[in-house]
């Protein structure tokens, strides 16, 4: 095996052009138990923690261009105003230890359908920017996911950076586990209001070949707000709405039975978690308002 | 390493960072439990951050500043976190203790006087399967008191 280890960005697309087939590595909290259990051995590593450029964040025309090495320790420390939701996954992330380390390129590089990440980028529309030596482009979110573990890359390229709006309203985030830490969501859920665009975005996590958005329930939840101007004036929103909300969210979902749950209770439990989510959202937006 | 430079040789690629202290280095306080992140047995500090040594690449650890439980006493002189945990029985069979020492030592450091929940939630990546974590809850706060300015 080689060790490759780019000391700039540029430097790090020029091996990635010329080892497709290196593995990059940054926090390693997924990578290394590949490497430890011997379920990988890749004929290179491509280690990214030495690339200043990739642990900046800043703003980017109105959108946060987080650099793929910012671990969650540092998202929950530094963005956790503008990105509530996103740091409220973060928070859940495995262990002090874990998340000193882990990242959120490293999560979308992963492309597991659990991957704590992935529901709030999809609800607050991130983008995803991929780079080679042959340039640079960027992916919505929805679009990058492909599979389990797979994704949009090409193996010339490499994760840059994400792209999200700082939060337009209250933002929540819901995980099932056995525990408090340590665990990989047995399903999850996060919500971001935009009143502002008077839209509702939705993330589900852990309950379908990858992380979805439920577009029919964001349509119906916004529908019932904008039928009675609640955006304007804010009110309770009819418990009959909330549950067919919930319905809808279960309904994106495609679960199976697993180690971890079953279908039938990932619905479940995403019914109950959406319901809830957008009940403490909206009622922040309320008082806000 | 633990304050000064040190060179291990013959280190294989794909070698992590728990494996070179153990192996290399003559360092085996940082245990090797699960290999994956879930137990601590193996936190260090790696540029002052609480990391699991054994998802560090050894490459990645390269000229980078180590700290291992072995780094904490000094002169013979056991650490005032180390004391307490001796002192409040927070260790049975002792083998996550080397890695919740290092945990509990980072959480002082950041937060002098800890609430119960602060300490359950800094260890949370420390798993124990002897004492039910009461000792080490109290060792913990015995510690914050020892250490208070």
């Amino acid at each position: 095996m080689d060790f490759l280890q780019p000391a700039t960005w540029t430097e790090a697309l020029a091996m990635k052009a010329a080892h497709p087939d290196a593995l990059p590595i940054a926090g390693g909290t997924d990578v290394m138990v590949e490497i430890n259990f011997d379920r990988q051995r890749p004929p290179a590593f491509l280690d990214l923690t030495r690339i200043a450029e990739l642990s900046g964040w800043g703003l980017d025309d109105g959108m946060l261009r987080v650099g793929a090495g910012v671990t969650y320790a540092r998202l929950i420390g530094e963005l956790g105003d503008r990105l509530p939701g996103l740091a409220m996954a973060s928070r859940t992330v495995g262990s002090p230890q874990i998340r000193n380390r882990g990242t959120v390129g490293g999560n979308l590089g992963s492309a597991s359908p659990a991957g704590d990440a992935h529901p709030p980028l999809l609800a607050s529309r991130a983008i995803v920017e991929l780079a080679s030596t042959a340039g640079t482009r960027r992916l919505p979110a929805h679009e990058f996911f492909l599979g389990p573990k797979r994704n949009a890359m090409r193996k010339d390229e490499l994760i840059r950076a994400f792209l999200v709006e700082p939060a337009q309203g209250p933002q929540q985030f819901s995980k099932v586990g056995t525990r408090n830490a340590m665990v990989i969501a047995v399903c999850s859920f996060a919500l971001a209001l935009e009143p502002e665009r008077r839209r509702v975005g939705t993330g589900i996590g852990s309950a379908a070949p990858t992380p979805v958005t439920a577009p029919e329930a964001e349509r119906f939840i916004e529908g019932v707000l904008g039928e009675h101007d609640m955006w304007q004036k804010p009110a309770p929103v009819a418990e009959s709405a909330l549950v067919r909300f919930g319905e809808l969210v279960a309904a994106a979902a495609r679960p199976i039975d697993d180690v971890r749950g079953t279908a039938a209770y990932r619905r479940h439990a995403l019914a109950v978690m959406a319901r809830r989510s957008f009940v403490w959202a909206w009622n922040e937006y309320r008082g806000a308002v | 390493m633990n304050g000064r430079p040190r060179v291990a040789e013959d280190v294989w690629e794909g070698t992590n960072l728990l494996g070179v202290l153990r192996e290399h280095m003559d360092l085996p306080g940082s245990k090797n439990a699960c290999e994956q992140g879930e137990c601590g047995s193996c936190s260090v500090y790696l540029d002052g951050r609480l990391v699991c040594a054994c998802l560090v690449l050894a490459g990645q650890a390269q000229g980078r500043d180590i700290r291992t439980v072995e780094g904490l006493a000094s002169a013979g002189v056991l650490h005032p976190v180390q004391e307490a945990f001796l002192e409040a029985g927070a260790v049975q069979c002792g083998f996550c203790t080397p890695g919740l020492v290092v945990a509990t030592h980072d959480l002082l450091t950041r937060t002098p006087q800890p609430t119960t929940m602060e300490i359950r939630e800094a260890l949370a990546g420390n798993i124990c399967r002897c004492t039910g974590y009461a000792k080490i809850i109290d060792a913990v706060h015995l510690a914050a008191s020892r250490m208070r300015p």
